[in-house]
C-alpha cells in the first residue's frame, strides 16, 4: 500500500493555497471602469513599440482613434452624424477591450481546469483501450492509470461549473453565444441555438461526465475486487465495459470538445476538432502515467516496473505526439489552403496576435518529442522521460491556451499572474487527488490474468 | 592456399541451440557463424554480435530526403519560376510551406526507407543472382547449425559439442573461396 507522503501533501496545499490567491488577485484586478480602460489605451498607445505586438496592435487601433478624433475636429460642424458615429466606434471598441480584460481570469481559469480535467480523461481512455486489447505489458501500471481517473470527477465538473458560471455569475466571460444580447443580433449564432443554449450544454456536459465516471467507478470496482477473487469474472466484466466505453467516450469525447472548446468561437467549424484534442488529451494522460510511475517507482513502491514498461510509455508519447502533429497540420491546411473566409480567421487572430504561442507550441509538441524521443536508448532513461515529458505537457498546455485565449482575450493575453496561478492552483488539486487515489488500493493489480506477463516484460 | 577446418553442430530446437551457444562463449571459443531458419530472439545478445546501427543510417537518410524535397521545391516554386497560381503565395518558401510539407513528408520517408532497405542488401551481400551460402539446406526447414573454426583443438571441441546437445557435429574441410 501506497502511503501519501506529509512532503507531497504539503506541497500540494501549498500549490492550492498559491494558485487560489494568484487566482482571486486575478479576479479582482480584472475589473476595469470605462475610464480606467481608456486610460489604459491611451498609455500604450504612447509606449507603441516597446511592448511587442500587442501594445503594436493597440497603438495601431489607437491612433486610428486618434486620428478619428482629430477628424471629428474638423468634420465637428458640417457632419454632425458622422461625429457621433466615431464617438460610437470609440465607445464600442473601449467596452470590447474592457470585456476583453474581464475575461481573462475566467479563461486563465478555465485553460487551466480543461488542461488538467484532459490529463484525467486522456487517461481513463488509455487505460480502457489497455483493457479493451488485453494488453500484456500495461497490468502492473493499472492501479497508477486508476489513481489519475481519480481526478476525473472533481475536475471535469470544475471545467462545467466554470463554463456554466461564466454565463451565469459571470458576465459571458467565455462563451459569447450564452449571452441573449449577443445571440439577438447574431443570426449565425440563433441558427446553432438548438445546440448551443446554456441549459442543453449543461445537461450534455452532465451526461458526459456521468457516462466517463460511471465507467471509471465500475473498472476500479471490478479491478480491486479482481485482487481476491478465485475467478476471472471480474476480469471479463471489466473487459465489456471497456469496450462499451470506448465507444460512448468516442462520441462524448468528440461533442465535448465542441461544447467546451470549440464553442468558444462560435462562428467556426472544424470537423476534425475532436480527433485534435482526443490526440493532446492522449499525450498528456500518457505522460502524467510516466511521471507518476517513475516518482512511485524512485520511492520504491513499484519495484515491479521496468525501464521496458518506461519505453513502452515514451513510445506512446512520442507517438501520439506525432499524431497530434499530424492531426494538427490536417486542420491548419486544409484551412489554409482553401483560405474559405469564415473558417480561415480563426487561424488568422491566431497567427497575428498569438504568433508565438502558435507556432512555438509546435517545436514543444512535434520538433522536441521527436527528435529526444527517437533513439530507442533515450526511452528507457528516466530523466531523459522526464525533461520531454515536461516540454510535453508544457506544450499541450500553450495547445488549450491557443484553443480558448483567442476567443476569449483577444490580443490581450499574456502568460502572467491569473494564467500561472490557475494551473498552480489544479496542479494542486490534481496532486492532491491522485496521490490520495493512490492510497486506498494496492498499487499492484493482483490475479490479474495478464499481469506475471506484465510483470516480466521487456522489450 | 590452406584448407581450414570447421565443426557444425547441428542442433533441432532453438532453446537447445541458446545453451550451447551460452557454452561455448563460456569456454571462450568463436563462433565463425549460426544458420538458423528463422529469428531466434536473443541469439545475438547470446552470441555478443554488436547491435545493428541500420536505425541511424536511416534517419540520416531521411533527413537526405527532406533536404532533396526542401531544395527540389524551393527552385521550382520559388525560385524558377514563382507564379501565382490559385493565389498561393510563391514570395518566399515559408510563405508556402503548408502546400510542400505533404511532399516534404513523403519524400523523407522514401528515402529513409527505400535506402534503408538498399543499405541492408549490401551489408548483408544480398542480390538476386547470388549463390546461396547454406552449409545445410535443413537449415532452412528444422535444423539450426552452429559453425566453428578449428585450430587443432578437434577433440575438446567435439566433446564439447556433443555434451550440448547436438544431434550431429560434423568436421569439415572447408576450401578456402578467397
Amino acid at each position: 500500500m501506497y502511503t501519501f507522503s506529509n512532503k507531497l501533501k504539503t506541497f500540494s496545499f501549498a500549490l492550492m493555497i498559491l494558485g487560489l490567491l494568484g487566482v482571486g488577485y486575478g479576479f479582482m484586478t480584472s475589473h476595469k471602469s470605462f475610464e480606467d480602460v481608456e486610460a489604459i489605451l491611451a498609455e500604450e498607445a504612447h509606449h507603441g513599440g516597446g511592448h511587442g505586438e500587442e501594445a503594436a496592435h493597440a497603438a495601431v487601433t489607437e491612433n486610428a482613434h486618434d486620428t478619428h478624433a482629430t477628424e471629428n475636429a474638423h468634420a465637428e460642424n458640417s457632419h454632425g452624424t458622422e461625429t457621433v458615429a466615431h464617438v460610437d466606434e470609440h465607445k464600442k471598441h473601449v467596452e470590447h477591450v474592457q470585456h476583453q480584460i474581464a475575461n481573462r481570469p475566467w479563461a486563465a481559469l478555465y485553460v487551466a481546469a480543461f488542461f488538467f480535467m484532459m490529463i484525467a480523461l486522456g487517461v481513463l481512455a488509455f487505460y480502457a483501450v489497455q483493457w479493451a486489447s488485453q494488453s500484456g505489458w500495461s497490468p502492473v501500471l493499472f492501479r497508477v492509470m486508476e489513481g489519475i481517473t481519480a481526478y476525473l470527477l472533481p475536475g471535469a465538473l470544475i471545467v462545467l461549473a466554470i463554463a456554466v458560471a461564466s454565463g451565469t455569475i459571470g458576465h459571458y466571460n467565455i462563451f459569447v453565444w450564452m449571452d441573449p444580447e449577443v445571440v439577438a443580433h447574431d443570426k449565425l449564432i440563433q441558427g446553432k441555438s438548438g445546440w448551443l443554449n446554456t441549459w442543453g450544454f449543461a445537461i450534455r456536459g452532465l451526461i458526459f461526465i456521468g457516462g466517463w465516471v460511471l465507467y471509471r467507478q465500475f473498472s476500479r470496482k471490478f479491478s480491486i475486487a479482481q485482487d481476491n477473487a478465485t475467478d476471472d469474472k471480474n476480469f471479463k466484466k471489466t473487459f465489456r465495459i471497456s469496450a462499451a466505453f470506448l465507444v460512448f467516450f468516442l462520441y462524448t469525447e468528440s461533442m465535448m470538445s465542441w461544447d467546451w472548446i470549440m464553442s468558444v468561437d462560435p462562428h467556426w467549424f472544424s470537423t476534425l476538432f475532436g480527433w485534435y484534442v482526443l490526440a493532446g488529451m492522449m499525450v498528456c494522460g500518457i505522460t502524467v502515467i510516466a511521471f507518476i510511475s517513475l516518482y512511485l517507482k524512485s520511492k520504491g513502491y513499484l519495484e515491479l516496473v521496468n525501464d521496458s514498461h518506461l519505453h513502452d510509455l515514451a513510445k506512446f508519447m512520442f507517438g501520439f505526439s506525432i499524431f497530434w502533429a499530424y492531426l494538427w497540420f490536417s486542420q491548419f491546411m486544409l484551412i489554409w489552403y482553401a483560405n474559405i473566409p469564415e473558417e480561415v480567421t480563426y487561424f488568422i487572430t491566431r497567427i497575428e496576435d498569438y504568433r508565438l504561442p502558435f507556432f512555438g507550441m509546435l517545436v514543444l509538441n512535434l520538433v522536441f518529442p521527436f527528435l529526444v524521443l527517437m533513439n530507442s536508448d533515450y526511452k528507457r532513461i528516466p530523466w531523459f522521460v522526464v525533461m520531454a515529458g515536461i516540454v510535453i505537457l508544457i506544450g499541450h498546455y500553450v495547445d488549450v491556451f491557443n484553443m480558448i485565449m483567442p476567443a476569449t482575450v483577444g490580443d490581450r493575453w499574456f502568460i502572467g499572474i491569473p494564467e500561472i496561478s490557475a494551473v498552480l492552483l489544479f496542479a494542486g488539486l490534481f496532486i492532491y487527488v491522485v496521490f490520495n487515489a493512490l492510497t486506498k488500493a494496492p498499487l499492484l493489480a493482483k490475479r490479474n490474468p495478464f499481469v506475471k506477463e506484465s510483470e516480466h516484460f521487456h522489450y | 592456399m590452406e584448407a581450414s577446418k570447421v565443426i557444425h553442430a547441428i542442433y533441432t530446437d532453438d532453446d537447445v541451440l541458446m545453451n550451447a551457444v551460452k557454452a561455448v562463449k563460456a569456454e571462450r571459443y568463436h563462433i565463425e557463424e549460426i544458420y538458423t531458419p528463422f529469428p531466434v530472439h536473443g541469439l545475438d545478445k547470446a552470441m555478443g554480435l554488436a547491435p545493428t546501427r541500420i536505425a541511424i543510417a536511416s534517419f540520416m537518410y531521411g533527413c537526405v530526403g527532406l533536404a532533396v524535397a526542401t531544395l527540389m521545391m524551393n527552385f521550382i516554386m520559388i525560385e524558377d519560376w514563382p507564379q501565382n497560381i490559385g493565389g498561393k503565395p510563391s514570395f518566399s518558401y515559408i510563405e508556402n510551406m503548408p502546400a510542400f510539407v505533404p511532399i516534404m513528408f513523403e519524400l523523407t520517408v522514401f528515402f529513409a526507407a527505400h535506402l534503408m532497405v538498399i543499405t541492408f542488401y549490401l551489408r548483408s551481400r544480398m542480390w538476386p543472382f547470388k549463390k546461396a551460402e547454406n552449409p545445410d539446406p535443413r537449415t532452412t526447414d528444422d535444423h539450426f547449425l552452429m559453425e566453428i573454426a578449428v585450430h587443432g583443438n578437434e577433440k575438446e571441441l567435439t566433446t564439447l559439442l556433443n555434451t550440448t546437445g547436438a544431434v550431429e557435429v560434423n568436421i569439415i574441410d572447408k576450401e578456402d573461396e578467397h
